[in-house]
């Protein structure tokens, strides 16, 4: 087990693994996608209360969702480089920061364009889209952060720090619905027991929600490979590489 | 298909709402691919400058 942590770590091998997962990932991700798209604005009955504003949760769910998921894949490998000083763990949580960031402000804007003709307001200070703004805030400074400290390896510290002590919103995103009764409606999917969703608006979300992790996986993994050419340019494989033709 | 565009009056909502997603993910995977043009660009440049 530690032997093949410890080989996944090098960045040599972990280049070789991306380069033929990512082709891979980028096929089932445009499939899951495609499917999910489709059975979500044709197959998926209209909504009895919010008539067809409801579709927009095939595209804000899945954003939110990643918005934490990212979020704690960087802090976990945030917690890597700092424990066990892995460089690969360092530059997939730099890569994941402006992903994450995206899928934040996604799930903010797409809430706000539901929450109009829902709701009838675009914005509210309600728990939950308050602390979905502060995670927007966190990613923003982690990246500033991170290019204003000139030395690397400090910056690499620092940033992975702020990642992990930003963790503490992560539940209270989470748990905000139940904590706060406030205008946000409570999860309907992650609770326990049967989720209150029927089946044939469930499938196209999760779909979706597949698809976009596997978006997130695709694009790290791409920026990852672009990290790891850049910083190892003078290593022997990386040369043998480019002597090849083969990057 | 008026009918669906229309999705029953909340068009301006619904559409926005994927073509920004749309939009910003595949801003993201440009990025990624673009700049992976641009460092194996650099490295075959040094490659050739330290051979000579």
């Amino acid at each position: 087990m530690f032997r093949w942590f410890h080989k996944l770590a090098s960045t040599k091998n972990f280049y070789r693994l991306a380069e033929i997962m990512t082709p891979l990932l980028a096929v089932a991700c445009a499939l899951l996608i495609g499917v999910g798209l489709y059975q979500g604005l044709f197959v998926a009955p209209t909504d009895y209360e919010q008539g067809e504003s409801y579709r927009i949760i095939y595209v804000h769910v899945p954003s939110a969702w990643m918005s934490m998921f990212i979020y704690m894949v960087m802090a976990f490998c945030s917690l890597l480089f700092l424990v066990w000083k892995m460089k690969l763990a360092d530059i997939v949580a730099e890569v994941s920061a402006p992903l994450g960031a995206s899928f934040t402000f996604l799930a903010l804007v797409t809430g706000s364009l539901w929450g109009k003709p829902m709701w009838g307001t675009w914005w509210e200070w309600d728990a939950r889209l308050t602390s979905e703004l502060i995670l927007l805030f966190i990613y923003i400074g982690y990246m500033a952060l991170r290019s204003s400290i000139e030395n690397k390896s400090s910056a690499a510290r620092a940033a992975a720090i702020l990642a992990l002590v930003g963790v503490v919103n992560i539940p209270i995103i989470h748990y905000s619905v139940e904590w706060w009764n406030t205008l946000h409606q409570p999860a309907s999917i992650t609770k326990l027991g049967k989720p209150s969703i029927h089946i044939s608006m469930l499938i196209p979300l999760l779909l979706m929600a597949l698809g976009f992790t596997l978006f997130y996986f695709v694009t790290m993994l791409l920026k990852t490979r672009n990290v790891i050419l850049e910083r190892e340019v003078n290593s022997a494989w990386v040369r043998e590489r480019i002597k090849e033709d083969r990057l | 298909m008026t009918e669906f565009l229309a999705m029953g009056g909340y068009a301006i909502y619904v559409w926005p709402s994927f073509a920004l997603t749309a939009i910003v993910m595949l801003a993201n995977l440009f990025a990624a691919l673009t700049r992976r043009k641009k460092v194996i660009a650099m490295l075959k440049r040094q490659h050739a400058e330290t051979k000579t």
